[in-house]
């Protein structure tokens, strides 16, 4: 059942990422994401990080695919398709550049892909009993609020310097003159 | 299952790096980088079931920053738009030589 749905979910992923790059106008090119990231989150369920399922479908395919969709909407970009897709000597480079990536990370993953390489830590059994006792949020929560927490008040800097930029950047220029 | 999820990431992440390369819609081009930011997340969830919860939690950051780059990447969308008119990168060249 499991492989099932990890076939059906992978299958999902990959045909929506290739009609990201495929889609014509930028609309087409997100719903086809929202279906990668949806399918995604099914497979983080899998692998059972159900907290990161649940954030993968509320942040990335609600909010930060929404903030693209008004992006485009405002721009009116949903339509009079131009042709931007490069050709020729380009095309050849970025197939060979792509094809290289795939190489070496195929190549790098088949070794990671090992599994009785990863039996010595036991965290199959730790996590899932961990889940059970403290839940699949308190299972993140515990390491986020005391080994990471320097890192988490890193990250709300972050954001707000990101609201700050966003502000600035997107004024409009006629109100600072 | 571990091998095919990291499979299914390596080749979301080379569409991803495709598309960045091949799509010079602004707009596409950021899907792109969000396609491959999702590859990366996926391996890390994937390896993080044998290793520890540490992977989810790199994953969580990930999310984070990737909510601020857009932010800030469509917010300069926004400002090169108004003045250029367009989205497609090939007219942006002011900086380029």
């Amino acid at each position: 059942m499991t492989e099932i749905l990890f076939m059906v979910f992978a299958a999902v992923a990959i045909g929506g990422a290739i009609g990201v790059v495929a889609g014509r106008s930028p609309i087409a090119s997100l719903l086809f994401m929202v279906a990668t990231l949806a399918s995604v989150s099914g497979i983080y369920v899998l692998f059972e990080a159900h907290f990161l399922a649940a954030i993968q479908v509320i942040v990335y395919a609600g909010a930060i695919m929404v903030l693209f969709l008004f992006v485009i909407m405002l721009l009116n970009l949903g339509h009079d398709y131009q042709r931007d897709v490069k050709t020729g000597l380009w095309a050849i480079l970025a197939f060979a550049v792509t094809g290289l990536t795939a190489g070496i990370l195929g190549r790098g993953f088949l070794r990671a892909g090992d599994i009785s390489f990863y039996d010595r830590f036991g965290a199959a059994a730790a996590i899932d009993q961990a889940i059970a006792e403290q839940g699949a949020v308190g299972v993140i929560a515990e390491p986020l609020f005391t080994d990471y927490v320097v890192a988490f008040e890193l990250t709300g800097l972050l954001l707000l310097v990101a609201i700050v930029a966003a502000v600035v950047l997107a004024k409009p220029r006629s109100a600072e003159a | 299952m571990l091998t095919e999820a990291l499979f299914v990431s390596t080749l979301l992440f080379v569409i991803g790096s495709f598309g960045f390369v091949i799509r010079r819609n602004a707009i596409i081009m950021f899907l792109c980088i969000e396609l491959q930011l999702n590859a990366v997340n996926l391996a890390f969830v994937a390896i993080s079931r044998f290793v520890g919860i540490e992977g989810q939690l790199y994953v969580f950051f990930v999310m984070t920053v990737a909510a601020a780059e857009a932010a800030v990447g469509l917010a300069i969308i926004i400002s090169i738009f108004r003045h250029y008119e367009t989205v497609n990168v090939d007219n942006f060249n002011l900086l380029k030589w």
